[in-house]
């Protein structure tokens, strides 16, 4: 790949200085090596210090760079540059408050992750060595655990945009259901009764944004079904 | 400029595992605790570690912990202290098995036990044939671990501060530690955490090369603020290059590959490791891979049009086991190399990973620095543990699993000694000194006004270039002594940095300016140490120091069996004695002894 020429329109503001938001037509000419999205804002920053985002591992794991990417979200560091139409719209998550430029406030979005209490709960006195479980029983927990809290999913959610205060939202519920499908945790009825709720669980209508945009393929919407499933042969 | 204070028992800074292994104990044993982290927990470095975690269980083959004592000494080319060595060893199962009690999904063996693989190094018997010690969730262990540990701090209760950067280590005359300043990152302003025991876990510094595996947050801010507060830094000459970062983009990929039988191959499609290592192949210790590689490259056995880089061949592999072990490789090779490992293999070259040196401590996470004549006095209040650390238990070249098991065994320890030095009353709030903020202020104040400075991203590519030709994989005396005098002239552009950003508001091109100041005494303390140590040694191999009968591999055991300790002031170089004795009697000395995989 050659040098060559990428042209941006970026979501700004600063709080500092900006009495509102604005968009910044910006272009940058990138080095051979650059390929990723990221790359190419990490490139822009060199010439525009005050564009500021949030970034860490450039591999897909730590979830640190999820932003809306000509209107989609996902994560910088997993996106070709060269297959974006431009000039490429870079805006913040929808949803939740921007404290600066491409950076959101995800209090919201972790307050929901931690109301589902996402750690295992057994009870009974913790054996000498590991409890065991079968590969079949691990298996279930494929495509649960792989999570990244990148909040792509959450942020693309219209019952999320509706209500975050109430509803869990899609990384939340997949959570909670990482655990009430680990065989080693025993708190399963709790973990139901804590999305009994008009909203909590039951906003989700099945609109699928959040498959659409998991950079993990990742499945949510599947996951909150089995809850629901659950929530059904518990009451019958 | 007002400085708030927070008063806290205890504060942790870094929460990567380290950080949040500590936290688990003071936690847990009511200490009031404040963890600050610059990015939110399961952000942190650890997410990306992905083979596996180092434990004698021996689930699969026979195992225990001596064998695994003799390949950490062995790997460590004798550079590592076999105390805490030993103490790591034994503590493994212990720590592991806590970790799946926490709900860390790992892998299963057909009886439901936690699955393990084989790794680099890792060896039945002394060094017999290859055994299955690490313990892995498929390719995304640091994830699966750095996940269980965040969400059992939930549970405890754990008080974060997220987003914000500790700045510098406050100290009184007498040189207790007594906490950090940290700067908010929403708000630009700066505070004193002050508290009975400070506790590093801030991570390693792999960015200061030009390419590497390493995090973009991986600005070792530990061991600059440890060397800008007086504090030494032990072994920094000693860098992991990892044998398969993907070419071109340095992203990693897990040496479990080759331990689930991935071959490394040259341009005539040879498995050249047979020749360096006959007995362990493609799972020698991983300094010994990489050179076997550059080696390769440089007698012009490289693959690709400019035949730089080798391959990593695993399409033998059958597709449902790359997909269940190794799924996260096959999305960085299809994302990264543009390559699906089951068709086609994977372009990959040595790649900066990890740094062996750092902080010193004891095993039990104490950090300690030479006072009246003990080379290993604790700095009262001061504690560190995980990769900012130096136990030592890698020495000289670190083994694969290693790392996840050092930052489980030592931010436990490290915790469980703030536990017992603040029930014992050995810890107490001491009175900040009138100026303890003044050092924060006055970097912040400096940035704030610099005119006519130089630009960060310059002079950071700039450290990182001169790290990369002059401290690399194999390492000439005419480089190091070049890189020498070009290091210093970087660090002292470095004094100059000048921004453009000026708001309080999340500014990160304040945040990249600060931590290059910590990235440039990381980059002197290593070029500076490794300058000075005339053999060859684990990953520190030199072209003046060769294999000889009286140096095998040009180790010279008579003048440098020693650690090295860098302090910035003055670049002084001290030197300390590798401790050969185990902790107890329950295993003898692991005798020296020529490497051989």
């Amino acid at each position: 790949m050659s040098k060559r020429t990428v042209h941006f329109k970026i979501y700004r503001y600063d709080p500092d200085k900006d009495e509102k938001p604005y968009m910044q037509d910006i272009s940058v000419e990138l080095e051979a090596s650059d390929k990723k999205l990221l790359d190419a804002i990490v490139r822009l920053k060199t010439k525009d210090d005050t564009l500021s985002f949030r970034r860490s591992c450039r591999e897909g794991v730590c979830g640190s760079d999820a932003m809306n990417i000509n209107g989609k979200n996902g994560l910088a560091c997993l996106t070709d540059v060269d297959s974006l139409p431009q000039p490429i719209t870079l805006r913040p998550l929808p949803g939740l408050p921007v404290i600066r430029d491409l950076i959101v406030d995800m209090t919201q979005f972790f307050k929901q992750y931690h109301s589902i209490k996402p750690y295992l709960v057994n009870n009974d006195p913790p054996p000498e060595r590991e409890r065991l479980q079968s590969p079949d029983d691990r298996e279930e927990l494929n495509g649960l655990y792989e999570c990244i809290l990148c909040a792509c999913c959450s942020t693309s959610c219209p019952s999320f945009w509706w209500n975050p205060d109430k509803f869990v939202g899609p990384a939340g519920l997949l959570a909670a259901y990482r655990f009430l499908a680990d065989t080693r945790d025993q708190d399963t009825n709790a973990r139901l009764d804590n999305l009994e709720d008009p909203y909590r669980l039951f906003r989700c209508h099945s609109i699928m944004n959040c498959v659409d945009v998991c950079p993990k393929g990742l499945n949510p919407t599947r996951a909150i079904g089995k809850i629901k499933d659950m929530m059904v042969r518990r009451a019958v | 400029m007002n400085v708030a204070k927070r008063t806290f028992d205890a504060v942790i800074v870094g929460a990567g595992g380290a950080g949040l292994r500590a936290a688990l104990q003071l936690s847990e044993a009511g200490l009031k605790t404040a963890v600050l982290t610059k990015v939110f927990p399961t952000r942190s470095h650890t997410v990306a570690a992905q083979g596996g975690v180092a434990a004698s269980l021996g689930n699969t083959t026979e195992d225990n912990w001596h064998w695994h004592m003799y390949d950490t000494v062995k790997g460590s080319d004798w550079l590592g202290d076999q105390d805490a060595i030993e103490f790591m060893v034994k503590k493994a199962n212990e720590v592991v098995v806590e970790l799946e009690h926490y709900g860390m999904p790992f892998d299963r063996t057909d009886n439901g036990k936690i699955y393990q693989r084989p790794f680099g190094g890792h060896s039945m018997n002394y060094g017999q044939a290859p055994v299955m010690r690490s313990c892995a969730a498929a390719d995304r262990t640091g994830h699966a671990m750095l996940h269980a540990l965040y969400q059992r701090n939930v549970r405890a209760n754990t008080q974060f501060f997220v987003e914000w950067n500790a700045l510098d280590l406050i100290r009184n005359s007498e040189g207790d530690v007594l906490g950090v300043t940290a700067i908010e990152m929403e708000t630009g302003e700066v505070s004193i955490f002050h508290a009975k025991a400070t506790i590093f876990a801030t991570g390693g510094a792999g960015r200061i090369y030009y390419s590497s595996t390493n995090a973009f947050i991986n600005t070792g801010d530990g061991l600059g603020m440890a060397a800008r507060a007086g504090i030494p830094l032990e072994d920094m000459e000693f860098w992991q290059f990892h044998p398969t970062g993907v070419a071109g983009a340095g992203v990693l990929i897990t040496e479990g590959v080759r331990g689930e039988g991935g071959i490394l191959r040259n341009s005539s499609g040879e498995r050249f490791m047979e020749r360096y290592a006959p007995n362990l192949k493609d799972l020698a210790s991983r300094d010994v891979v990489s050179r076997s590689m550059v080696t390769e490259i440089n007698e012009g056995r490289g693959c690709g049009p400019d035949k730089d880089h080798v391959l990593l061949d695993i399409t033998h592999l059958a597709p449902e086991n790359i997909m269940k072990r190794l799924p996260g490789i096959r999305e960085i090779s299809i994302q990264f190399a543009g390559i699906d490992p089951i068709k086609a293999p994977i372009p990959v070259v040595p790649t900066c990973h990890y740094q062996m040196g750092g902080i010193p401590t004891n095993y039990k996470g104490q950090v300690i620095v030479p006072k009246d004549g003990n080379p290993n006095t604790p700095v009262v209040g001061f504690y560190a543990a995980g990769e900012c650390a130096c136990a030592s238990v890698h020495g000289a070249n670190r083994l694969g699993t290693n790392s996840l098991l050092d930052l489980l065994v030592f931010g436990k320890s490290a915790g469980e000694s703030v536990v017992e030095d603040f029930q014992s009353g050995n810890l107490s709030l001491k009175p900040l000194p009138a100026d303890a903020a003044d050092l924060s202020l006055a970097r912040i104040a400096r940035l704030e006004n610099q005119k006519n400075g130089t630009d960060v991203h310059e002079v950071r590519l700039a450290m990182q270039r001169t790290m990369q030709k002059h401290a690399g994989v194999f390492r000439f005396n005419e480089l190091l002594t070049e890189g020498v005098a070009r290091i210093l002239e970087v660090a002292e552009q470095s004094l100059h940095t000048e921004i453009g950003d000026k708001s309080k508001v999340w500014n990160t091109a304040r945040t990249e300016a600060l931590e290059l100041d910590n990235l440039i005494e990381v980059a002197k303390a290593t070029m500076i140490s490794a300058e000075a140590r005339k053999e060859s040694r684990g990953a520190h191999v030199r072209d003046d120091a060769p294999d000889t009968a009286e140096n095998p591999n040009g180790r010279d055991d008579k003048n440098w069996l020693k650690h090295t300790l860098w302090y910035r002031d003055g670049n002084r170089l001290d030197y300390k004695p590798v401790n050969l004795k185990p902790l107890s009697d329950d295993v003898e000395p692991i005798a020296l002894a020529k490497r051989t995989y």
